[in-house]
């Protein structure tokens, strides 16, 4: 066997926090080597310290057989490796091929280069059927585009490794397909292409050999073709996982929330959401599924009062409200409408604040802050202490400032917070995004009790198997338009993925 | 008439004159900025240039040294600058704040400690500044109706540091456009996660950009207190290195429209002058204040989204973590 | 994000830290000092000396402590929303104007009672008004507030000379400066006030504005961390989303914010104007604005911490004049020098020693265990 790529006992810790411990790997050459792990089971630190961003503490790196000390992507790159990060590194005001060019410029004038790159660049978009306008400015090109881009720039200097860092993250299923069609291309040159992904079916798919991380450790290399997603699930989450949820059939009952032709246009002018129609009941959950970046933000936001629809209009629990109206998170709320927004980190929490103010964000003009002028601490730091132990917090500790809890601690107090206001309406946003398989069992169960209490709820999530495990109904979202509404029951991955490109309902069952 | 375009003449001359260290300032403040370090400290890189080019000047009797000490005295500056917000990634507005103050109290307590005249330096001798050149052909020309005094009052008898003033314009553009440090540049201000992942170091490359700025903004204090005056004076640069940033802005961060700026700003400095006591046709005398005043109304209406829309690097005042 | 050393302990944090910053930026002074060829120890006692013990230095040292404690907090204030205000300079000239027109319109027909609370209200709300331009601009047309402070600096400076020297010229002079201020609004010196207590103090410029700034920390104090508008104004500041989110008018906070901080910079009229010089003169800010800067950042935008900065910078400053009378080549300006020092050290550098400290620490102490993670 040939090793493109080895690691032996990488380790890397960040202040307390060790992202990586003793990781072994090897890499075959001309394979695609799957790696699989949990949010935040360090597989993007790893990536990192084999493309240089990150230094590890110990261990050692070989490539093509020999000891390399790779100290910043520009030993990397020398060493052939090429990476396409979840985020992607391009200049938007640069066009496609300034982009590439940057770091390979070939001289200390522009002009001296820029013909080979040219050349270059139409070359490998040939090869690999990576079409793309190289005089287009990146910021007019769409998300594929990009990352066809991306890749571009990761093979320009003839990469023996490719390493994507969760690369289908913004594709539908089919973009998707395509993509691995050029993976297998590269595979099939002898490149090796090392695929970061915390999707099972992406690994079933398309890879050679899979290696599983959980919390920081390597905990398992695998043959493709000898594993199962059962066995992936166990290693990732360290026990056995039911990747079903219990849930009983809804009661829905009269509808509580509903929104008629909502469209909402950006500042830009930009058309972002058109012509939503849905209806939500009490006691049921409506799934929003969708590509990340098809409106789902947006949606949420809009229905929250954080942005102001265009046009169409809302129904929430009897109250109309139109683009006429000025609405603002402040009043959207008082209608009794409680919302988990899809990023704590951003929305949900201040993080440099103590637990207990975080407890009342969103409601310190109420009488949880004290009923007089001035704050009052005594019933601020009770009221935190009595939603700590009953949601579970851990640690209890009012005075503690949010960054310090865990994922699943901080998520347990957005949500400890915005159950407690007994809302009618419930707007969740990828609930157990980042946070650990304990706490996403026991959000899911709060959610579900919540539906059978009666409380209406619009869950967006990214994860596929999570909409369809909790949903009554899922309606789809595709270019900010709504494609279709099904019954969960009716829904598989198949036809959801087609409507997550864009296919009717009609068309696609 | 011909007398009011003479007067004209004479302020597009005295417009050049007040715009020099406008424009090295501005050039300077375009290579820090569009490396994504906001620079409020070329106001004390100036000043400091300023003192250490008359200081150098008037020991050693060389102007030239003067200048070349100037330009080490900007670039000092800027490594401070650069290890607080690179190296340390301190907050970038902080830190200016800092180099403008340490360089107000610097210039007069080292001043004051060398010379002891109250914080100025000795008057230096003209043939230790830099002096106007003659062009070759003046008298020749001056027998040409008009196109004489042009050539004689606005393109020839500046001082040299004019001259590098006017080249560094399109030298910045050059090299902003066409390099491959101005694509590195421009790239860092914008994505330094792009820059980083291609293998190239953001933070040597935000040096770099900082020392260019800090060598222009030494000749443009060399010009201030070697060339246009004759020795140093407290708080010479006078709040130059501020107008130099509105220039910046003005122009959008590009080369030419911060040139086309800084003439701006100079000219309105230069009417300024000439219109004291004048009262206008139909506008009346107009307050020298609210001349002068002018460049930051027009900053501020501008920032404003009045004329115009600025659009910043987008990585500016963000320091870079892996 | 994170950095690969552990956390420092708090009382590191807001103890040890700002002590070695402040050790360091004296240390670059003293070096600089021995380069002149006097001697740093000699000069820093001078500075004490003239501080605190000289007849009357402490006066001194405390009226310039209440212009510090102003500016301190208007800049503390901005930061809380993460507001940059480098215009503390031109919210307290403006501030000035504010006092004079007060006395100048209404002070002369009002007994002191009415006519002092009524001076110090021009004062506050004309520097309020200097700031909230800005902040408006900020807020609504998102024109940067570092930016559009610095120019209102110099749009206050020349105004203020335009009408020092014309409009509001004092009759018969030559220098730019008004006229002094109706009798009823000028506030009484320190010593006079104690004198009938039974206390006998060195007369000095220290006047009842030390109880206005003292009233002044006790207002910041209560409003951020005790009111829901300033609530509002730290949630905007540590994360501008979460605030919209928690259905707080970002905008308008920030509106309020830069209205109350350029009030509290206006203020600094109040000690400079009504309380010593009681005429407007030109440049009497003299820095206090962006030295606030300073004054913020050492005392970690906390009353007590603010209060002990302009202390700090009030000695600096009283001492400081003292070298020009015990020195030959050193004077005043040294501390311009300190300051910018201090600056650079507790604000741009402040978290240079912070890796090397923390690690030390961490040798010393045992680590506790960190939150449940």
């Amino acid at each position: 066997m040939n090793t493109a790529l080895e690691l032996k006992n990488v380790s890397k810790s960040f202040g307390l926090v060790k992202a990586n411990k003793n990781i072994n790997l090897a890499v075959e050459a001309g394979s695609i080597h799957g790696i699989i792990g949990e949010n935040g089971a360090g597989k993007s630190t790893l990536m990192n310290i084999i493309y240089g961003m990150h230094r590890a503490d110990s261990g050692e790196i070989h490539f093509g057989g020999q000891k390399v000390d790779v100290r910043s992507s520009a030993d990397a790159i020398e060493h052939g490796i090429g990476m396409v990060h979840q985020h992607f590194m391009l200049v938007p005001t640069f066009t496609v091929l300034e982009n590439v060019m940057l770091g390979t410029e070939g001289g200390l004038m522009l002009r001296d280069g820029r013909g080979a790159a040219l050349e270059r660049l139409l070359h490998l978009s040939e090869t690999y059927n990576l079409q793309v306008d190289p005089h287009a400015l990146v910021s007019d090109l769409n998300v594929g585009q990009r990352q066809r881009v991306e890749i571009i720039k990761a093979l320009k200097g003839g990469a023996k490794v490719l390493i994507l860092d969760e690369p289908t993250g913004v594709l539908t299923p089919q973009e998707a397909d395509q993509l691995f069609e050029i993976l297998k291309v590269l595979r099939d040159d002898g490149v090796s292409v090392l695929l970061i992904t915390h999707k099972l079916s992406e690994i079933m798919d398309i890879t050679d050999t899979v290696s599983i991380m959980r919390q920081g450790e390597m905990v398992g290399h695998r043959k493709t073709s000898e594993t199962s997603p059962q066995e992936l699930a166990e290693l990732m989450v360290g026990r056995e996982v039911l990747l079903e949820v219990d849930r009983k059939p809804a009661k829905p009952a009269e509808v509580r929330f509903s929104a008629k032709n909502l469209g909402y246009t950006n500042a830009q002018g930009v058309v972002e959401l058109e012509d939503i129609n849905f209806e939500v009941r009490s006691g049921e959950i409506l799934g929003v599924a969708g590509v990340s970046g098809n409106g789902q933000t947006q949606l949420m936001e809009t229905l929250a009062g954080m942005r102001h629809l265009t046009s169409g209009s809302l129904n929430i629990l009897g109250t109309e409200v139109t683009a006429a109206d000025q609405t603002d998170p402040r009043i959207i709320r008082d209608l009794g409408v409680g919302h988990i927004p899809e990023d704590r980190h951003t929305h949900g929490l201040v993080l440099n604040f103590e637990a207990r103010e975080n407890m009342i964000l969103g409601f310190q003009d109420t009488e949880l802050a004290g009923s007089g002028k001035l704050f009052d601490y005594k019933t601020i730091q009770q009221n935190c202490e009595d939603k700590m132990a009953h949601y579970d917090v851990r640690p209890p500790n009012p005075r503690l400032n949010a960054k310090n809890f865990s994922g699943g601690n901080q998520q347990k107090i957005v949500i400890a917070r915005e159950f407690s206001a007994n809302p009618g309406v419930l707007l969740v946003g990828q609930p157990t995004r980042g946070v650990d398989v304990g706490a996403i069992e026991f959000i899911h169960k709060q959610l579900l009790e919540l539906r059978d209490a009666g409380c209406a709820i619009l869950l967006v999530s990214v994860e596929l198997d999570e909409i369809m495990s909790l949903s009554d109904r899922i309606m789809v979202l595709c270019g900010g338009q709504n494609v279709g509404i099904i019954d969960s029951a009716d829904a598989d991955r198949q036809t959801l993925g087609l409507m997550m490109a864009g296919q009717r309902q009609e068309a696609a069952a | 008439m011909a007398d009011f375009l003479y007067q004209l003449l004479l302020s597009l001359d005295a417009t050049l004159r007040i715009a020099t260290p406008l424009m090295l300032c501005a050039m300077a403040g375009i290579f820090s900025e569009r490396s994504g370090i906001v620079d409020i400290s070329l106001e004390g890189k100036l000043l400091s240039g300023a003192f250490v080019a008359a200081t150098i000047a008037a020991l050693t009797g060389s102007a030239w040294l003067g200048l070349g000490c100037a330009m080490l005295a900007g670039i000092f500056m800027s490594l401070i600058h650069g290890f607080a917000c690179i190296t340390h990634r301190g907050d970038q507005v902080v830190s200016g704040v800092a180099i403008n103050i340490l360089a107000s109290g610097l210039t007069i307590v080292l001043g004051i400690a060398l010379f002891k005249r109250g914080g100025q330096t000795p008057s230096l001798p003209r043939e230790d500044r830099f002096t106007p050149i003659e062009w070759w052909g003046v008298d020749m020309m001056d027998s040409v109706p008009v196109l004489g005094t042009i050539y004689r009052q606005l393109i020839s008898g500046h001082n040299m540091l004019v001259y590098v003033a006017l080249l560094a314009v399109p030298l910045t553009a050059l090299i902003l456009y066409r390099s491959r440090f101005g694509l590195r540049l421009r790239a860092v201000g914008e994505v330094p996660e792009a820059v980083d992942s291609a293998g190239i170091s953001v933070t040597w490359l935000r040096y770099r950009a900082l020392i260019v700025g800090g060598a222009l903004c030494g000749i443009a204090g060399a010009y201030l207190s070697i060339a246009q005056g004759g020795n140093f004076v407290r708080e010479m640069s006078a709040g130059k290195g501020y107008i130099a940033l509105a220039a910046v802005i003005f122009g959008n961060w590009k080369p030419l429209s911060a040139f086309m700026a800084c003439l701006m700003f100079g000219f309105l400095e230069a009417a300024t002058t000439r219109l004291e006591g004048v009262a206008l046709p139909l506008i009346g005398e107009v307050p020298t204040q609210l001349m002068l005043a002018m460049p930051y109304v027009l900053t501020v209406l501008l920032l404003a989204g009045f004329i115009g829309k600025p659009r910043p690097p987008a990585a500016i005042g963000r320091p870079y973590h892996k | 994000m994170s950095t690969p050393t552990p956390p420092l302990p708090r009382w590191a944090d807001l103890i040890l830290l700002p002590i070695i910053n402040l050790f360091a930026a004296f240390f670059i002074c003293g070096l600089i000092v021995l380069a002149i060829g006097e001697n740093p120890i000699e000069a820093l006692g001078v500075m004490i000396k003239g501080a605190f013990v000289y007849s009357g230095g402490l006066g001194y040292t405390l009226f310039y402590t209440t212009n510090y404690v102003f500016t301190g907090l208007a800049v503390a204030l901005a930061f809380h929303c993460k507001m940059f205000n480098i215009g503390g300079e031109g919210q307290a000239l403006i501030g000035g104007l504010g006092a004079a027109l007060a006395s100048f319109s209404l002070g002369v027909y009002l007994p002191a009672p009415l006519a002092i609370p009524l001076a110090v209200l021009g004062a506050f709300i004309a520097g309020g008004i200097w700031g909230v331009i800005p902040g408006y601009l900020q807020a609504k047309r998102g024109s940067h507030i570092v930016i559009t402070t610095i120019m209102f600096n110099f749009l206050a400076a020349s105004l203020m000379v335009y009408l020092l020297a014309g409009p509001m010229l004092e009759a018969g002079q030559q220098s730019p400066q008004t006229a002094k201020l109706a009798e009823s609004t000028l506030l009484p010196k320190m010593a006079d006030m104690l004198r009938p207590l039974g206390f006998d103090i060195t007369s000095s410029p220290l006047n009842a504005s030390f109880l206005i700034a003292l009233g002044a920390m006790a207002v910041f104090y209560v409003l951020v961390w005790h009111t829901r508008l300033g609530f509002n104004i730290r949630s905007v500041g540590q994360n501008q989303e979460a605030a919209h989110y928690a259905g707080i008018n970002v905008a308008r906070t920030i509106i309020i914010t830069m209205a109350i901080s350029g009030g509290f910079a206006g203020l600094l009229a109040t000690n400079e104007i009504l309380g010593f010089n009681h005429k407007v003169v030109l440049n009497f800010t003299a820095g206090y604005g962006f030295t606030g800067i300073a004054v913020a950042l050492m005392g970690r935008n906390h009353p007590i911490g603010i209060f002990l900065a302009a202390l700090l910078f009030g000695a600096l400053t009283q001492g400081g004049g003292e070298l020009d009378f015990e020195f030959q080549s050193i004077t005043r300006e040294m501390v311009l020098l300190i300051q910018g020092m201090i600056i650079l050290f507790s604000g741009a550098l402040a978290y240079m020693f912070n890796p090397p400290l923390a690690r030390m620490i961490a040798k010393f102490v045992a680590p506790k265990d960190p939150a449940n993670g």
